[in-house]
């Protein structure tokens, strides 16, 4: 039985999109095995992470001095797909710099790295699915997919929702990034409306003024089959 | 079956990227499942993960979510009438080596309703992420001559030239620990499941 429904082809990446070559050797050539939704499925893990630190949602007050580059605030809601906030989930995020590099040994991009930002953060979401970070634009960066290869400024997010099923790991993107349209990583979502549900959107609301730039990015994780008669709660 | 007209879709999932340590596997301690007063035989399970050309992938995370010694899950829908044991934490998570592999340290899981009146055998959900895959990977490892497996409904969908890519093996030299090997292609392609 399949308590939560798939999503639609087309509303997620197909997983060999050789245009994104690591996919070539890494993508399973065999179809997945349809499977039902056990209590195994039906249950996750919702108490399994550390306690939340106060900076750990403010990733410019992590370290000695302020990080370079555009502050922005990023927030929004976790729901699921008839809209019901998702409380007390948490949300991972993971970023470069300002320069476009990470604070990683494997990331060699001759950009600088900063020491005042480490660019990762987690938090979890309040009683009406809302969550909020505070952090830097992350840059652009270079990468040899092929030839002149850019990623586009982009935000890891990792989310568990609910149980095994609604578990997502997601990038959010910025508004009309001109490398979108050349970045195999987002162009291996064929449907473009379900590529631009990554693509945050500038929020006057949340920009605090003479402070920082307010993006906002609803995440949608996958929910129960809806039952025509329920009411909202 | 149509959505109804307000239903939202569930965002795209992207790659993990190369860089995802900083963000989901900092915390080593991830790697311990039961705390020394947790109930249930203690094993060791190591995972290989390899790509299609048969080499070690050293960019992936490993994810376990499963049961306690007893079948119950730390979780609201598990309606079974009992407490989940509270030196087991159920979650796991690493990132693999240089050499592909990963090792967890946790308990044999008990055996859990399957929802159609019968019972699964001992299993251990895991998810797989890594540069170069789009989305999650979801499959279950089992224990190899568990009388059980041929109970499990889950397992028996899977065809039977086929089972094996599921099976935990038992290392002779080690007595309680166990190897798992994730090939994402190739001739020994482990079994996926769609969720």
């Amino acid at each position: 039985m399949k308590i939560y429904p798939r999503p639609e082809p087309g509303d997620q990446p197909s997983l060999l999109y050789p245009p994104y070559a690591a996919t070539v050797r890494r993508a399973p050539a065999m179809p997945p095995i349809p499977a039902p939704h056990t209590l195994s499925e039906l249950t996750g893990p919702l108490y399994g992470h550390p306690p939340i630190g106060d900076t750990d949602n403010d990733l410019t007050r992590q370290r000695a001095g302020e990080p370079l580059g555009e502050r922005i605030v990023v927030a929004g809601r976790v729901l699921d797909e008839d809209g019901r906030p998702i409380p007390r989930t948490l949300v991972e995020l993971w970023q470069a710099n300002a320069a476009g590099r990470y604070f990683h040994e494997r990331d060699n991009h001759a950009a600088p790295l900063d020491p005042n930002f480490t660019g990762a953060g987690r938090t979890v979401t309040g009683e009406d699915g809302s969550y909020r970070f505070v952090t830097i634009k992350p840059g652009a960066y270079p990468w040899r997919n092929h030839d002149n290869a850019w990623r586009p400024a982009h935000i890891h997010f990792s989310l568990f929702g609910p149980c095994f099923i609604t578990r997502l790991v997601t990038q959010m993107y910025f508004p009309n990034d001109p490398l979108m349209p050349f970045d195999p990583i987002s162009q291996s979502i064929r449907d473009e409306r379900a590529r631009q549900r990554l693509v945050s959107r500038f929020d006057l609301d949340l920009t605090q003024p003479e402070w920082a730039l307010g993006y906002r990015f609803d995440i949608v994780l996958r929910g129960r089959e809806a039952t025509p008669f329920e009411g909202r709660p | 079956m149509s959505r109804a007209p307000e239903r939202l879709c569930s965002l795209p999932s992207q790659t993990v990227g190369p860089f995802f340590h900083l963000g989901l596997t900092a915390n080593a301690a991830l790697s311990c499942l039961a705390s020394p007063e947790a109930k249930g035989d203690r094993i060791r399970l190591r995972f290989r993960l390899f790509d299609g050309d048969g080499l070690p992938v050293p960019d992936g995370i490993i994810e376990l979510w499963q049961a306690d010694a007893s079948g119950k899950y730390n979780h609201p829908a598990d309606t079974q009438e009992r407490e989940p044991d509270p030196a087991f934490c159920g979650f796991g998570r690493l990132a693999t080596g240089t050499d592909g592999a990963c090792t967890f340290d946790t308990i044999h899981p008990g055996r859990l309703p399957d929802g159609q009146g019968g019972c699964q055998a001992s299993h251990i959900g895991v998810s797989v992420f890594a540069r170069g895959l789009l989305g999650r990977l979801c499959t279950r490892v089992y224990f190899d001559s568990d009388p059980a497996l041929a109970e499990d409904p889950v397992l028996m969908l899977v065809p039977n030239d086929r089972r094996r890519t599921l099976l935990a093996q038992p290392d002779p030299a080690s007595p309680g620990c166990w190897e798992f090997d994730i090939h994402l292609q190739g001739e020994r392609e482990t079994v996926f499941f769609d969720i």
